[in-house]
């Protein structure tokens, strides 16, 4: 479904540049939930907004759905493929209301019955009609993230890029949107790419998954390698142990970042 | 997220509520409550009240002007020039023997006038120019970024006179002329404001909706930019009002018998010493209503403040 | 408790009025602190930040603070003067917040910065408050403490930021730290190494550290005793290692429905919230 050869991303120019990603290559499957994992200044966000075509800079080869990526996107690709941002806070303009913002991609790729599809996407994240004319800040972030995961899927997507959606949740709220995500892509046969720091999230939601450091590809893994605690690279490993908590003890073998 | 706020008694009164109620059903609705919970904030601050009340008060003077007044204001009475307040003139007779009270009522809708059309130009090709700079960056960016900083190098009055001798004076040349030399400004903002937005998250789902730049532009960034815009063109007016006021100082601008403010002070300042009402009852009008707008974009500008948000 | 607690709150209230009534955002909460690592979690919007603002007095906006009592090394911290608090904050109980980059004055460099905050509290000479600066940037492991020193906030990274906070806060030998999220904004491996250094911090000089967060299983496994929030009133208080014996649904309900690195299965649980809790203790 995905596939990324040599991909690398560049910020800036001439003795500016900043090489963000380089030589990274993978495939996701049809179906499958693809995670990228790794700390900050990984690049991971980085691979996800360059395959969405959201930032310049770019090269290699990308190939989505069979179709070889240029510079732009093409109307297919848009409709194709979408995204849920980070933020909840970020990712929903201000102004608008909740019906605002569902029914503008549908506009966009113009379907019909757009107040039918608001109210049923409102309905599919468990949110009720009720939320159809609130604006934003009249709402909570794990609120915002369904909504943004509605207008995501509000025009019938294959594949969905997901940075990070809930990092910036509390944990139960961030529990319900997993869930939420799962049974999406139960229903509607989705294909994922999910961007995450947490093992303990990735664990849960992918299949396979990627480890990056510095824009390099570390090590490709399975979930069930992660699940056993039995990844190949020392840097995996790091990672793993600081994810299980405050040890005093493992401190010492962590690398120091000076 | 848990609710920790106590229940709210929310008092019976059906609009109150409906202003205040959580879950709007309708944008309409929507729209409403966001001026009203605005609205809350602004009545907070008495300084800016009292901005609104005088601007208000110059847009209902303007409207109920045949109403509040006995003449036209134009017709001279030489029989009764330089008359000092009176029951019958409350503001006294200037030199053509014109009750001033009337003048000032008449100009006040010239003064409307006057800032609306500026307001009307400026406000739309400042957004645009300045939207579409920030936005989209590179060239497009630097070329009409040198086009605003080339008005913007002109000084007011000089390029208003230029103007006025290539198309004659005249009020609608006047406002052409302070709009021309008033847009920049708006242009800068607006830029300033699309540079910060234009890395938001909710720009780039519009991005992956396969939205248009022009509809990213129209939709996305104007709305936000639109509140600086305002609150500059509020500060603005005053400055606006005394350029106009300057210009018919100066014989430019609005022709004799208009009762325009700044041409009032002008024919009257020669009586200054001994029929001091005639020049300077118009120029506390234009004080008045500068401050006016002085203070509402004062409080427009706490109010629409994005750091005073909720 | 064998000693006298340092802190000592009971009954405190945060409330902060608004266009649509008051929020009550703290809602009598009790507890003492002894010299220990005490961490208190809650999700947002559960008054733990306000919680450690409040001791500190820096509550801000409109809210209001009442406490029936709170205390500290016999000092009455609700009917403290200016001047009293002034001398206490900073000096006797210091905070660290989340993001560096939002606490670091970003014009000044960094020695200058952690000087002041000594001078500020203690009379001491400028080349004395120089030499205990670069002993604060060693003690919090900072490998080349020179260059640092010099160096602006802007061109330090996020988890040497947090470093040069611990050391600025630290530097006047507080009782009492209160750190707020200080690692949330931290990498996972970086978070560790600044724990560790707090860590040594409290159990070298024996200061006492409330810890406000709202991972969970981080705190379990870092402090002493956990204090769990929700709607501005405490659930429960627990030592940190007896947590999975936890009793009050709120916090079963938190512990469940946390994701595992070596768990298996398609759904997590859910938190079925019960609005008794909200309820008033």
């Amino acid at each position: 479904m995905i596939e990324v050869r040599g991909l690398g991303v560049t910020f800036g120019h001439g003795a500016n540049a900043f090489r963000a990603v380089s030589d990274l290559s993978f495939n996701v499957a049809r179906g499958e939930s693809f995670g990228l994992v790794g700390e900050s200044g990984s690049g991971k966000t980085t691979v996800l907004r360059a395959i969405a075509g959201l930032i310049p800079g770019v090269y290699g080869q990308l190939t989505v759905a069979g179709e070889t990526l240029g510079q732009k996107r093409s109307k297919r690709f848009r409709h194709l493929v979408q995204m849920v941002f980070q933020d909840p806070f970020g990712s929903l303009h201000p102004r608008h209301t909740v019906d605002q913002i569902l029914s503008e991609p549908a506009r966009i790729h113009r379907m019909d019955a757009i107040k039918d599809r608001v109210v049923r996407a409102l309905e599919e994240v468990g949110l009720d009609s009720s939320f159809r004319f609130r604006y934003p800040h009249q709402i909570s972030g794990g609120q915002r993230q369904r909504i943004a995961v509605a207008r995501a899927l509000i025009i019938e997507p294959d594949i969905v890029l997901l940075d990070e959606p809930t990092s910036a949740l509390d944990v139960s709220v961030q529990a319900e949107v997993l869930n939420l995500l799962n049974r999406m892509k139960r229903e509607h046969g989705l294909t994922y790419m999910l961007v995450s720091h947490d093992l303990a999230v990735v664990s849960h939601m992918c299949d396979r998954l990627v480890v990056m450091q510095h824009g390099r590809l570390v090590e490709t893994l399975s979930v069930e390698q992660l699940r056993n605690f039995t990844p190949e690279h020392p840097y995996t490993q790091q990672l793993l142990r600081a994810s299980e908590g405050y040890d005093r003890a493992a401190v010492e073998t962590l690398e120091d970042d000076l | 997220m848990p609710q920790t706020s106590t229940a709210v008694t929310l008092p019976d009164a059906g609009l109150r509520s409906w202003l205040l109620s959580d879950a709007p059903d309708s944008a309409f609705q929507a729209r409403c409550q966001r001026f009203y919970l605005a609205w809350l904030i602004f009545q907070r601050n008495p300084i800016a009240m009292i901005g609104l009340l005088i601007t208000l008060g110059l847009v209902l003077v303007a409207i109920f002007a045949p109403w509040l007044t006995r003449s036209s204001g134009l017709v001279p009475e030489l029989m009764n020039r330089l008359q000092p307040a009176s029951s019958e003139h409350w503001f006294g007779t200037d030199e053509l023997g014109r009750d001033i009270f009337d003048r000032i009522v008449w100009g006040s809708r010239i003064t409307l006038y006057i800032v609306g059309l500026v307001g009307i130009i400026v406000v739309p090709i400042g957004l645009v120019v300045g939207t579409v700079a920030g936005y989209v960056g590179g060239f497009v960016d630097n070329l009409l970024m040198r086009i605003t900083d080339i008005f913007l190098a002109f000084p007011r009055l000089i390029l208003a006179l230029a103007l006025m001798a290539a198309l004659g004076p005249s009020l609608e040349n006047a406002v052409l002329a302070i709009a021309v030399t008033t847009w920049s400004p708006y242009a800068r903002i607006a830029r300033a404001e699309a540079l910060t937005i234009r890395h938001s998250e909710f720009i780039m789902a519009a991005q992956m909706q396969g939205a248009s730049t022009a509809g990213i532009l129209f939709r996305h960034v104007m709305p936000l930019c639109i509140s600086s815009v305002i609150v500059r063109l509020t500060l603005d007016m005053a400055g606006i009002i005394l350029t106009a006021a300057g210009l018919g100082f100066l014989g430019l601008g609005a022709q004799p018998p208009t009762p325009e403010w700044g041409a009032m002070i002008s024919t009257g300042r020669q009586f200054l010493l001994d029929q001091w009402w005639v020049p300077t009852v118009p120029g506390i009008a234009i004080f008045v209503v500068s401050l006016g707008f002085n203070l509402l974009g004062d409080g427009l500008r706490d109010v629409l403040d994005p750091k005073s948000g909720e | 408790m064998s000693e006298a607690p340092i802190l000592s709150v009971a009954d405190l209230h945060v409330t902060f009025p608004t266009p649509k009534g008051d929020v009550q955002a703290v809602r009598g909460v009790s507890f003492d602190l002894g010299r220990e690592k005490l961490g208190i979690v809650g999700e947002s919007g559960s008054g733990k930040s306000q919680t450690g603002r409040a001791i500190l007095g820096l509550t801000g906006g409109r809210g209001v603070v009442r406490a029936r009592r709170m205390e500290f090394d016999g000092i009455d911290l609700r009917q403290a003067s200016a001047q009293t608090l002034r001398a206490v904050r900073g000096n006797r109980i210091s905070m660290i917040m989340q993001d560096p980059k939002y606490s670091l004055n970003p014009v000044i460099s960094v020695g200058s910065q952690i000087e002041e905050a000594y001078l500020v509290h203690t009379r001491a000479s400028k080349g004395e408050a120089r030499e205990r600066t670069m002993e604060m940037l060693k003690a919090v492991r900072i490998r080349n403490p020179a260059r640092v020193y010099h160096a602006y906030p802007h061109e330090v990274s996020g988890g040497m930021g947090q470093r040069i906070m611990i050391a600025m806060m630290m530097i006047p030998e507080p009782d009492i730290i209160i750190a707020d999220e200080p690692t949330s904004a931290l990498d996972v491996t970086v978070q560790m190494q600044v724990l560790a250094i707090l860590d040594d911090m409290v159990t070298q000089r024996g200061m006492a550290l409330i810890f406000i967060s709202h991972d969970l299983n981080l705190v379990a496994s870092f402090c002493d005793r956990v204090l769990i929030m929700y709607a501005g009133q405490v659930m429960e208080v627990r030592a940190a290692h007896d947590l999975h014996n936890a009793e009050h649904p709120y916090t079963r309900g938190l512990l469940g429905c946390l994701p595992r690195i070596d768990a298996h299965g398609d759904t997590l649980a859910v938190m079925e919230r019960d609005p008794a809790w909200a309820d008033l203790r």
